[in-house]
């Protein structure tokens, strides 16, 4: 177990380490000068001497790897510089925003386990019936509507035509759960309909199993089987997958927090830093997106083996 | 054969609904529109594509253009809906301009600044065509390549692509098509064409899609006897791989790429929609449905007809993906 842990480790290592250079080349090797991509564009401009200095502060005269170190121990004291629109730290700015974010994130997965699971097992369990083709179609348009349309639709409908919805918007500190409803069901649908149809095939997969006929033949209670026999083996999948799904919640966040105006993170980074140019602040975002998605994603595969302990033996 | 007993003795509805259930014939008809209106689509639309008529704004569906009505008396769009088409001021030639379009029918409506919205459609469907046939093609050939060589030699070149293609996975491709577009620009030379940004960043995203898949099948293939009977004969490793392992992974490549499509369209209309993708005034279907969002009391269907559109042909994608995976390599459903 020890020695699998300490793999996971190096290996999740390793991706913050490439993910980081690959952002790092990316950005210090490019057709532009980094210096104009550091410093407002506006203004009456740089005389020729801060110009250099700029280029002294940044670093230009130091090897490539020195840079690279320089700009890495930087990031983990949470140090990305200062917004280029806002004039002040970048990392003051998420900071403000990324519970806003981050409550959205956990609501829609909420969302997706919530609606996921239990419908896969209710629509394996009556296969056939109305209630499994109701299923399967609100999965297949789950699966097909990208998040703004599915939200767009939903501002349309809940809250434009029959108003039961706020159609945005977040009270700051205070918790009002209407104004969470839609956003969360945006972002959860899609992710819920890949939740039920992995439930569903898993669990019809299961009550199809020996084991399961034994328990029948043997006269075991039908709900008894379906909850205790079949269930319990049937939900491994599901469950990963639904560890794994964590890690990708908060890119699906930026897109349904441009739809409902949701102060977070994705209005930050993607309305003001790109059509200001912020690129100090867009950096910023993109690296703590990076660390978090690794660190989810070493999470769900710890999870994982904690669940099914067979994966280890790989 | 299955489809002989089910031809048998039925009525012609009953049997063109069995298949319609057993052909993704709907699906099909879907995306072979969506082919013609790629290519013709330009061409034929009825209205020009950027060029608004102001009293077309926020026009319905199914409704005549006003573009040149003249306004006598009132000018609010309701006071002018009964008056004929005319030459607003034969000094102007934009109002003569207009006149051609006047009492056109705006099939899909027109959008807030008065362009109509079908015409724009038809505009835009180019780029789902330029999505498929730039970045998912370009996508397929790099990922396939990488996957044949790393699971023909194995080993430390497997170990290395494999280690790429997790980190490649842990970027958030939706910020790094922002960095992307600030750093390069929305529009990238490639010889002597302009390629959008965004169709550069979705073939980043295309080609892990099939590195994992394929890598497997490779595996297995070249412990096959017949890959160790070219190999005695003398064939080279490049040879084994391009005449004796490319043929049989072609299935899944296949199949990989059709159900892959979906999510690249889908990747492509969410950057466009977001602002970094396509850039406006080419009506890629997310910009139109971007655009259209702040009109959603007036004038709902400016943002909801795009948007139906892509999930339209999502939808389409999906099932005609799952019919294929289905018929050509059902071992995939496990993992796609």
């Amino acid at each position: 177990m020890f020695r699998f842990l300490a793999g996971r480790f190096l290996t999740s290592l390793i991706s913050v380490f490439g993910a980081t250079l690959a952002i790092f080349i990316l950005v210090h090797v490019n057709p532009k000068d980094p210096r104009e991509i550091f410093v407002p564009q506006s203004g009456y401009g740089l005389t020729r001497e801060s110009w250099e200095r700029l280029g002294d502060r940044l670093g230009f005269d130091d090897p490539a790897v020195v840079q690279y170190a320089n700009w890495i121990s930087r990031v983990f004291r949470l140090d990305f510089g200062v917004s280029l629109g806002y004039q002040i730290p970048v990392w003051d700015i998420i900071a403000g925003r990324l519970g806003a974010t981050l409550q959205l994130g956990i609501g829609g997965w909420l969302m997706a386990v919530v609606l996921g699971i239990p419908t896969g097992v209710v629509a394996a369990v009556l296969r056939g019936g109305i209630f499994d083709y109701i299923a399967r179609f609100l999965a297949l348009v789950g699966q097909a509507a990208p998040a703004f349309v599915t939200g767009i639709v939903m501002i349309w409908l809940l809250s434009v035509s029959l108003g039961w919805f706020p159609a945005g918007g977040r009270t700051p500190d205070e918790f009002v759960w209407q104004e969470y409803v839609l956003p969360c069901l945006a972002l959860g649908w899609g992710s819920a309909a890949g939740l039920m149809r992995l439930t569903r095939s898993s669990m019809l997969e299961i009550l199809d199993s020996e084991f399961v006929k034994m328990a029948r033949a043997k006269g075991v209670a039908n709900m008894t089987t379906i909850f205790k026999h079949a269930l319990r083996n049937a939900l491994i999948a599901p469950i990963t997958s639904m560890l794994l799904l964590f890690a990708g919640f908060l890119n699906g966040a930026l897109v349904v927090e441009i739809v409902f105006s949701w102060p977070g993170i994705g209005q930050v980074a993607l309305q003001d830093a790109v059509q200001n140019n912020d690129f100090p602040l867009l950096l910023g975002t993109v690296v703590i997106f990076l660390l978090y998605f690794v660190v989810f994603a070493t999470l769900a595969d710890l999870m994982y083996t904690i669940i099914d302990p067979r994966v280890r033996l790989r | 054969m299955a489809t002989a007993t089910i031809t048998s003795g039925h009525s012609i509805f009953q049997r063109s609904w069995d298949f319609v259930r057993r052909y993704p014939i709907i699906p099909v008809i879907i995306l072979i529109t969506l082919l013609i209106m790629a290519i013709i689509g330009p061409y034929v639309a009825p209205f020009p594509r950027d060029k608004g008529f102001s009293h077309d704004r926020n026009l319905g569906l199914w409704e005549q253009s006003r573009a040149s009505y003249i306004p006598l008396g009132g000018t609010t769009i309701e006071d002018l809906s009964f008056r004929e088409c005319g030459i607003i001021d034969e000094s102007k030639v934009a109002a003569k301009d207009n006149l051609e379009q006047c009492g056109k029918l705006h099939i899909l409506g027109a959008d807030h600044a008065g362009r109509d919205i079908f015409s724009r459609l038809l505009h835009g469907s180019r780029i789902s065509i330029a999505v498929v046939g730039f970045s998912l093609t370009s996508g397929m050939i790099l990922g396939t390549a990488v996957a044949l060589f790393s699971g023909y030699y194995g080993g430390i070149l497997d170990e290395i692509v494999t280690r790429f293609v997790d980190i490649w996975n842990a970027l958030p491709f939706l910020m790094v098509a922002l960095v992307m577009t600030q750093l390069f620009g929305a529009k990238v030379n490639i010889f002597v064409w302009k390629v959008d940004m965004l169709l550069f960043v979705l073939m980043l995203v295309a080609w892990v899609g099939f590195v994992r898949v394929i890598r497997a099948q490779v595996f297995v293939l070249r412990e096959l006897d017949y890959v160790a009977a070219s190999r005695v004969a003398g064939a080279s490793d490049v040879r084994i791989i391009y005449r004796h392992l490319l043929p049989g992974i072609m299935n899944t490549v296949i199949v990989v790429a059709t159900l892959n499509t979906s999510g690249l369209i889908l990747a492509e209309s969410t950057l466009s929609f977001v602002g970094a993708g396509i850039q406006p005034p080419t009506p890629a279907w997310g910009v139109m449905t971007n655009e259209g969002r702040d009109y959603i009391l007036e004038a709902p269907h400016i943002t909801l007809v795009p948007g139906f559109a892509i999930f339209l042909v999502v939808l389409s994608l999906n099932f005609f993906g799952d019919w294929l995976r289905d018929r050509l390599d059902p071992r995939l459903r496990q993992i796609a």
